[in-house]
């Protein structure tokens, strides 16, 4: 079979739609394309009766019913939805929300809009692992906590939160629990009511169905109340008016549906490709490390590799590899000129965070595509070394911590 | 963000990649930015009565980063050091195309060459003093 480039291995920005979700959408455009809402005819049962299919899809998914699904355009809307809508809710009982310094700036910019409004919010610094521990939150909370936010796994390293064990102690306090799970629906077990978790987030195009569709769990027994942050119709129990996307909706059923039954041998499979992929970088290169836990911990996402390559910057090494699409931690392309948060968040340098890569490995990566990466990023890792300044002192024995970089900010 | 022809161009085949002889007298050095930017250029010059008759450059950085430090050896070379000494950044985003987020890597070209010739003036005033 011949290589086809250039390589996608960015699965966490994003992932393609599953020819078999497609499939199951393309009927909802031209011929069932009625409005779910319209309750006097055959179009709109037909739209209505998969919605219902696909709400029972995603619910499955995560261990839910079907009725306490709410659809939204995505992730940052589901979350927009769940932090605003419970604060102005629950603002009698309390005005403090926990969340983490490493979440998605979809939770990290909402909290911020709602400190504004008078709210306080607890950034909780993460391990060297980039996780949250159960004894973190339990001692963040206070008498006005009503919420702690936090996501099952992070985007950029990987770090898998004990999120079972944080629900425990979120709980036993009496304080609602939402969970972001954009990166591990449909990835890797998560069940809300193992988890104790009140509110969930999730996304269709991250498990290879359409973009422009998410979802929000919200628990019914007992009952989590929210106020609607978008007003109209009244549709989705009243928590969000809008028409729905039909066929997104449906797509993303079925993506749902292929991830709960695929689980558990795909993941065993981007596992190992993602201890692959790893093993060659390092038999080929000297300094480099891994950023977040390590592979084997049970702490890390299958499909996530996050390297930091010493001496050669990111993006530069993105350009040389350009026939492998991956992301990086160097904000180079940023105004700030600020490596990532997240890996600072971590306690890694920023000469190490502005060199660091990520690969996320999914549902379509080949075996062959992870040695065609390994070669790839070595040769390109080796012509940049060759040029990288950093590289030759360090060859030299020269202590970079010990100049005096004029340009240090 | 698309990066112009010019800046693949320096990229794919840099100029002048390498390093002389820091301790010679008649070799300039200029090392600036930090690690911590992201951005490190060390550029080298050679001169003889007062033209640099050879350049060479390392960069960390992004593709921009290396595009600019790769352009300046080019055009310092056969130039006096005096002239090398007028070299502005605008000229250096000019022609590579570079967008305003990549302006500071023009920056950090100059600062390199001026830098270098700094360095190897100084060499000679010590020279001199002896």
């Amino acid at each position: 079979m011949s290589l086809k480039l250039p390589i996608f291995m960015d699965n966490h920005s994003t992932t393609p739609v599953d020819p078999r979700v497609l499939e199951t959408m393309l009927p909802y455009f031209t011929e069932h394309f009625g409005n779910a809402a319209s309750r006097n005819h055959a179009f709109g049962w037909r739209a209505e009766k998969a919605v219902e299919l696909a709400r029972d899809q995603v619910g499955a998914l995560l261990g839910a019913s079907g009725r306490e699904i709410v659809w939204t355009s995505g992730a940052t809307e589901s979350i927009n939805l769940a932090l605003k809508g419970v604060a102005e809710f629950y603002k009698d009982k309390g005005n403090h929300i926990i969340t983490a310094q490493t979440e998605h700036k979809a939770t990290l910019d909402t909290c911020k809009r709602l400190e504004k409004q008078g709210y306080e919010v607890t950034y909780l610094p993460v391990r060297d692992d980039g996780r949250v521990l159960p004894e973190d939150v339990a001692a963040a909370i206070t008498d006005k906590t009503i919420l702690v936010a936090l996501m099952h796994a992070n985007n950029e390293i990987g770090a898998v939160h004990p999120i079972k064990e944080i629900g425990e102690v979120v709980k036993a306090r009496g304080v609602l629990f939402f969970v972001d799970a954009v990166q591990t629906a449909g990835k890797i077990p998560f069940d809300v009511n193992e988890c104790k978790v009140d509110l969930a987030a999730v996304s269709a195009h991250k498990m290879y169905g359409p973009k422009g569709v998410g979802a929000l769990y919200v628990r019914r027994k007992p009952r989590v109340r929210l106020v609607a942050q978008i007003d109209g119709g009244g549709h989705e129990r009243g928590m969000r008016s809008g028409t729905l996307n039909v066929p997104g909706i449906v797509g993303m059923g079925k993506a749902a549906e292929l991830a709960k039954a695929e689980m558990a041998t795909e993941t065993v499979r981007i596992a190992a490709q993602r201890d692959r992929l790893y093993a060659k970088l390092g038999a080929a290169l000297p300094e480099i490390y891994l950023n977040g836990p390590a592979c084997d911990s049970g702490w890390r996402l299958p499909g996530n590799l996050n390297v930091s390559f010493a001496y050669v910057e990111g993006e530069g090494l993105m350009m040389a590899m350009k026939d492998v699409a991956v992301s990086s931690g160097s904000a180079c392309t940023s105004a700030s000129l600020e490596p990532s948060y997240v890996l600072r968040a971590l306690g890694i340098g920023e000469e190490l965070a502005h060199t660091s890569i990520r690969f996320g490995i999914g549902r379509f990566n080949t075996d062959e595509e992870i040695d065609y990466v390994a070669d790839h990023v070595t040769k390109a890792v080796n012509r940049l070394r060759e040029l990288s300044p950093l590289w030759e002192m360090a060859q030299e024995g020269i202590d970079l911590k010990s100049i005096h970089w004029a340009a240090e900010h | 963000m698309a990066y112009s022809d010019k800046v693949i161009d320096h990229y794919e085949n840099p100029r002048n990649v390498g390093s002389l002889d820091k301790s010679a007298d008649d070799v300039g050095t200029g090392l600036v930015g930090a690690p911590a930017c992201g951005d490190v250029m060390k550029l080298q010059i050679r001169v003889e009565d007062g033209v640099i008759k050879d350049a060479k450059f390392k960069t960390f950085g992004c593709g921009s980063a290396i595009a600019s430090s790769s352009l300046v050896t080019e055009w310092v070379k056969g130039m006096h050091v005096d002239q090398a000494m007028e070299l502005k950044n605008s000229q250096i985003a000019e022609e590579l195309n570079l967008p305003p987020v990549k302006i500071h890597c023009s920056v950090l070209a100059e600062d390199a060459i001026k830098a270098a010739i700094a360095d190897y003036k100084a060499k000679q005033e010590k020279k001199k003093g002896l």
